[in-house]
């Protein structure tokens, strides 16, 4: 088999890649580790609603919405009898679901199934609505989900949450499903679908004369986006833990939406730079939140200083650079080589 | 003869309780009313939803609070600085967060304001301190009145007067003013309007300095009617208010009103007469949103718009 330079460059980098995240989950510290590993869930995460934001152009901001689902469906299904009873101790859990136990795998895609059915449930009639009011109608949507939640405690266990979730989601599943992720959307804009969903982001009305059923693209999407959004959560539940009802609120999807922002809205590669970017920063500046000692400056612990830091960081980017990291763009050998042939004539002396 | 739904409404309540509740219906939907007026003003002048307005909002009650308790201000004196600081910081934070966005995809301006407004939430931590507080309620306003068998607070019949008598004055700036001529012709066409000489950024700035005055004033009416303050007191109320302005019909000010009072009585009937669903409260907005978008997208009060090819 003969392969071209670039090929064999990407095995190369995958297999850098494989051989850091088998280091990373021998050699890290359980701290260090689990930030490694949030990161496979955010890139998850960032990927999915860039399908939406980015590749579809319909800005929806109910991710935490669908995340809930997923999480909650998921651990449903792996928790033990014992484990339910303990945590259903104010109202008794529904019989038909206190005795359902699955392994990991199947309860994951079953959680993602799930919040794709709310995703098509939703999207139908919300889809017809643009812009900003589509936006608005996410969001209403998430929080609806999320007050049904808090107040169906025989089936949630309401605002007390799940306590004690097995801790299913290592290093190597973790990085497997978003490795899964970053594949399926390479190939989803390659194939015929992502060029409809471009088009339909581009000119939704040429893309109709063009033959394309917009609405169906539309729905399609946003179905997809939220199947991957219900395995995200079901992922983060599994690693935290806990859920409860509060973990999905507004700011949820707020970091998400932070994050393709930051990367790049419509980029695969910008999604995944910035999820790993916001994640490490997220936990590296904590040290902003504890007390200083700056020079001659004390100062007290200073709670929410970091995220102020964030906000800032958000701000900036889409005043003064809105496309991002990576501004639409994706990252391949050809694009790196062409930035090192830049710079390398501009270092020349003339 | 004997109507079951009569009965069940006379075991559940009396004539006074159903008094009661329409008086704190009233009030709750006049502070919805005065918050849903700065988003639909915005909105009409800049298609934008401004989502730091609920942040606006608590920022006005803030610095009412520190007027009193830090400054030991009279709470009429700390009512008015925080009205003009708040406006001015309206008129602030859309020179910076909005004005070098104005002729970006809308998109771009709505994350902008979603980072606005989480900035300002974080800031309110930072500064004020996540804990809540406890406001002090002036006499005037926390006396118990008497009006037959009724009783209430004293500012939840402030409330409605002055938002009505708030909502005159505006009606008579937006229709009798030039700067209110002129805030019409920009929510109708911005590069028009701008060709026929009006300062689009002073008319912008002032439309902003008037909605956070507005929702200065229903910040701090809002901490005397319920005493706490938090960083985050903002957030339901902004996003109510701005369904409110849905639902009346966005752009348009009358609209927005009847909007809040509608969310307002609806809230509080739901909950006065089916007790079982008040865990479900602030859904009730989100359901009525929806089902307004999907029935008559442009509210109640709103104008059909041509989808322009």
């Amino acid at each position: 088999m003969k392969m071209n330079k670039n090929q064999l460059y990407t095995v190369v980098a995958l297999c850098a890649i494989l051989l850091f995240i088998v280091i990373a989950d021998n050699c890290f510290d359980a701290f260090t580790l689990r930030v490694f590993n949030l990161c496979a869930i955010y890139i998850i995460l960032a990927l999915s609603l860039n399908l939406l934001n980015g590749f579809t152009g319909l800005f929806s901001l109910g991710h935490a919405g669908f995340m809930a689902v997923g999480a909650y469906v998921c651990a449903l299904l792996t928790m033990p009898p014992e484990l339910k009873e303990m945590n259903y101790f104010l109202t008794p859990i529904v019989p038909i679901l206190k005795n359902i136990t699955l392994p990991f795998f199947p309860s994951l895609l079953i959680a993602g199934l799930a919040s794709a059915l709310v995703g098509l449930l939703i999207g139908a009639p919300v889809l017809r609505l643009k812009d900003d009011y589509l936006a608005i109608a996410t969001l209403g949507f998430s929080e609806i989900i999320r007050v049904l939640i808090t107040n169906a405690q025989p089936i949630t266990n309401g605002a007390q949450g799940l306590k004690g979730l097995p801790r299913f989601s290592t290093t190597y599943t973790v990085w497997a499903v978003a490795g899964v992720v970053v594949l399926f959307m390479v190939l989803l804009m390659r194939s015929s679908y992502g060029r409809a969903m471009k088009a339909v982001r581009d000119d939704d009305l040429a893309a109709e004369a063009m033959g394309i059923n917009v609405f169906k693209v539309k729905v399609t999407s946003f179905t997809v986006s939220s199947f991957w959004a219900g395995i995200g959560g079901a992922l983060l539940g599994h690693m935290i833990t806990t859920i409860d009802p509060k973990m999905f609120t507004f700011s949820l999807t707020y970091n998400i939406v932070l994050i393709v922002v930051l990367g790049g809205v419509g980029s695969i590669t910008g999604s995944v730079l910035a999820a790993i970017l916001v994640t490490v920063l997220m936990e590296a500046l904590r040290f902003l939140d504890e007390p200083m000692n700056f020079l001659f400056i004390h100062t007290g612990g200073l709670p929410g200083l970091r995220m102020v830091v964030f906000s800032v960081l958000l701000m900036i980017v889409v005043i003064f650079r809105q496309k991002g990291i990576m501004g639409g763009k994706e990252l391949s050998w050809a694009s790196v080589a062409a930035f090192r042939e830049r710079h390398s004539r501009k270092g020349r002396p003339q | 003869m004997q109507v079951p739904a009569f009965e069940w409404i006379k075991n559940l309540m009396t004539f006074t309780l159903f008094l009661q509740h329409i008086v704190n219906a009233l009030s709750l939907g006049s502070l919805y009313a005065l918050l849903a007026i700065g988003y639909t003003m915005v909105y009409g002048i800049l298609r934008l939803i401004n989502f730091a307005h609920g942040d606006i909002f608590m920022i006005g009650a803030y610095v009412a609070f520190y007027g009193t308790a830090l400054f030991v201000l009279p709470w009429w004196a700390s009512l008015l600085i925080s009205i003009v600081f708040t406006a001015l910081f309206g008129i602030g934070l859309e020179r910076v967060a909005y004005k070098p966005l104005r002729d970006s995809p809308r998109i771009s301006i709505m994350i902008s304001a979603i980072g606005a407004s989480f900035l300002l939430e974080n800031l309110a931590v930072l500064i004020f301190g996540g804990r809540p507080k406890g406001v002090e309620v002036p006499k005037v306003m926390g006396q118990v009145l008497n009006i037959g068998s009724v009783s209430f607070l004293g500012v939840s019949l402030f409330i409605p007067i002055i938002t009505f008598g708030l909502f005159v004055l505006l009606m008579w700036i937006v229709n009798g003013t030039k700067t209110g001529i002129a805030m019409r012709a920009v929510s109708t066409d911005i590069e028009t309007s701008r060709l026929m000489g009006i300062d689009v950024n002073r008319v912008v700035s002032f439309t902003f300095g008037l909605g956070s005055l507005l929702a200065a004033f229903g910040g701090i009416m809002w901490s005397y009617k319920y005493p706490q303050l938090n960083p985050l007191m903002g957030v339901m109320p902004g996003l109510k208010c701005f369904i409110a302005a849905v639902i009346g019909g966005i752009g348009n000010i009358g609209g927005a009103v009847l909007g809040g009072l509608l969310l307002g009585i609806i809230e509080i009937m739901i909950v006065a007469f089916f007790p079982t669903l008040s865990g479900y409260r602030d859904a009730f907005a989100f359901i009525l949103l929806i089902i307004v978008l999907l029935v008559k997208p442009t509210g109640l009060l709103g104008k059909r718009q041509a989808e322009k090819v």
